[in-house]
């Protein structure tokens, strides 16, 4: 929308202000007038203003270029356009010096006008987008936004508070979806680094030299398809936190280059014999036993006591579920605002559905759980119905939970049984997963009478 | 009842103005009469060598008959503000009054050879599009419409002489205000 943006015309000479001015409200903008440089000041205090088009030569002492000085004063973001008629080279460099974005000598060409408007539009449009989105992003990963009344949440909440603006590396484990990253960010927000970058990092979803390239860059000719120098992940967030997920998945070599970054703060491109700096704050994640690895052999103890300054362990859903009903709420009221649904509340019997289960994929999970509930809801209100598929979810976690005084025959049927409801009846993946081949799978659903 | 007046200043080629003035009549859905107004002169300027739309808006308001609605005059002269090195047309934005100036709109400034097809076409767009200011239309993101902003011959070649659905809507509101 264009008329958000305001325009302010300065001009000594009445014509060319309120022709200039009326030419640029029938393109939409609201525009003001000022017929000196001290009424132009005096309105930019109370007006914000996003471009200016300023006269250069006026009376009255304040020319142009001083005029443009103490608007910027006032609005530094504001964008201003020097007129003249009289074009110099030393005026036009004195004036993109004092920070005129643009430089026109009347009369101007309307196309050059409408599109140096349009252009600063645009990136005005764009840099209000991303205010916005930085405002919604950092409010979403506050440390005040992560719901709970478990006393252990509220104590890591509380840690990661305190270690927001430490630079010391933190270590958070936990299972699969208990919001580790959720965790990284609240305590990247809440630290003096919130302005700067926050970069992820997926550890076990790229291979060695792949993850080698995304972390510390290439030099152009690397490798095969290094057709351009890349920055890497570390250099994109420095001054910022780079969170490495998945940490424990690692390679010896990977774990070697990164004890280096964490000790000297340096390292070297792919391909690079450049030593590059950075300011970089580390977050480290991982659902594994790290511990377990180290005494396996399997991972650097020198880099595990590195990464391990702050440890801050998730507990699983299943141990707070005092906060299941708070997230499923807070889910609900959410995802029924994104997906457009009047779905304003969760019945008892539903709520007693999701206490119940036991949420292998725990906060995630449940997230998912809300979402896929109210996407099948006809309702205004989400029933036990509406979550009927975490009980097929439950069986198949049930299969595994055998209470002693079971029979073999018993458990084989329900592990059969498990595994044709995972893959939805189909017999050659059931077959394959259970370690059997065909024919015995269908002897076996036979002799135990098992449906399909 | 109210009318829409379409005024020629000094000489205009008579069939472009016949067929602006049966366009306006039915899109606006209003009578339109024709009345002469004397030329442009008075808002010449030796030093641009052309004619200031700002004056000549001016003039228009004072000779702008008080039971009509809106006066859009026409022009074989060229136009200018200030700021600019030309202007196709000017309008007072939700106001009564707008110039169409036909100096730009001939294959012949262009060094081409005459078209009044083309012209004709043009014309009509312009006028459209000015007296949809006087309604309190401002520029149209849709290229075609005739309330898109065209700062050359191209893009007003590549318009319709017609509004697009949302400035229509536009307009139907505002007639019945």
């Amino acid at each position: 929308m264009k008329t958000h943006w305001k325009i302010l015309v300065v001009d000594d000479e009445e014509v060319m202000c309120e022709s200039l001015a009326a030419w640029l409200r029938e393109d939409g903008y609201a525009v003001d007038t000022a017929d000196s440089g001290r009424a132009a000041v005096e309105k930019a205090r109370q007006t914000d203003y996003a471009i200016y088009f300023v006269d250069l030569k006026m009376p009255g002492g304040m020319d142009g270029i001083e005029t443009m000085m103490q608007v910027r004063r006032l609005h530094p973001e504001a964008s201003i356009i020097i007129i003249t008629a009289y074009a110099t080279v030393d005026t036009a460099i004195a004036a993109m010096k004092e920070g005129a974005q643009e430089y026109i000598v009347k009369p101007c060409n309307p196309e050059e006008i409408s599109l140096l408007v349009s252009r600063i539009v645009k990136v005005k449009n764009l840099q209000r987008e991303n205010a916005i989105l930085r405002k919604r992003l950092s409010h979403r990963y506050s440390a005040h936004d992560v719901i709970s009344k478990n006393p252990r949440m509220r104590q890591i909440l509380g840690l990661a508070g305190e270690v927001a603006s430490l630079r010391s590396t933190v270590l958070i484990t936990g299972e699969s979806g208990t919001g580790k990253e959720m965790i990284a960010r609240a305590i990247h927000t809440s630290g003096d680094r919130a302005q700067k970058a926050f970069v992820a990092v997926s550890c076990a979803a790229l291979a060695e030299t792949l993850l080698e390239s995304e972390l510390f860059g290439h030099e152009k000719g690397s490798f095969t398809g290094a057709t351009e120098r890349k920055r890497g992940k570390f250099e994109m967030a420095d001054g910022g936190t780079i969170f490495l997920d998945e940490i424990g998945d690692i390679s010896p070599k990977l774990q070697g280059d990164l004890l280096r970054v964490l000790q000297e703060r340096t390292f070297y491109r792919v391909g690079g014999s450049e030593e590059v700096r950075v300011d970089v704050r580390v977050i480290a994640a991982t659902h594994v036993d790290l511990q377990a690895a180290v005494a396996e052999g399997k991972f650097r103890d020198d880099l595990y006591y590195r990464l391990n300054v702050i440890e801050i362990r998730i507990p699983p859903l299943r141990e707070r579920r005092e906060d299941i009903p708070l997230l499923a709420r807070h889910f609900l009221e959410r995802l029924s605002h994104e997906l457009g649904k009047d779905v304003g509340e969760i019945t008892e019997s539903a709520l007693k559905v999701l206490m119940d289960y036991n949420w292998p994929g725990n906060v995630r999970e449940l997230e998912n759980a809300v979402e896929r509930a109210l996407v099948t809801c006809r309702g205004q209100e989400l029933t036990d119905e509406d979550f009927s598929f975490l009980a097929r979810n439950g069986l198949a976690n049930r299969a595994w939970a055998i209470p002693a005084g079971m029979t073999l025959q018993e458990m084989e049927k329900q592990l059969i049984t498990a595994t044709l409801e995972r893959t939805g009846g189909n017999i050659k993946e059931s077959a394959s997963i259970l370690g059997i081949d065909r024919s015995t799978m269908y002897e076996k659903i036979k002799r135990y009478d098992i449906a399909r | 009842m109210k009318y829409l007046c379409l005024a020629a200043m000094g000489e205009v080629d008579g069939a472009v103005a016949a067929a602006i003035s049966e366009r306006l009549e039915r899109q606006f859905a209003l009578p339109v009469r024709r009345m002469d107004l004397p030329a442009v002169d008075f808002a010449y300027d030796s030093a641009r060598r052309q004619y200031g739309s700002v004056p000549v808006l001016t003039a228009l308001v004072s000779q702008c008959p008080d039971d009509a609605l809106k006066l859009v005059a026409l022009t074989e002269r060229d136009l200018f503000i200030p700021a600019l090195t030309f202007v196709y047309g000017q309008a007072q934005l939700g106001g009564r009054v707008a110039v169409v100036s036909l100096a730009r709109l001939r294959q012949e400034f262009y060094g081409l050879p005459s078209n009044p097809a083309v012209f004709l076409e043009r014309a009509l767009k312009e006028a459209l599009h000015e007296t949809g200011h006087t309604f309190g239309l401002v520029h149209c993101a849709e290229r075609e419409c005739a309330m898109s902003l065209a700062t050359n011959i191209r893009q007003i070649d590549s318009k319709r002489a017609a509004f697009c659905a949302s400035c229509a809507g536009h307009l139907r509101r505002r007639a019945k205000e």
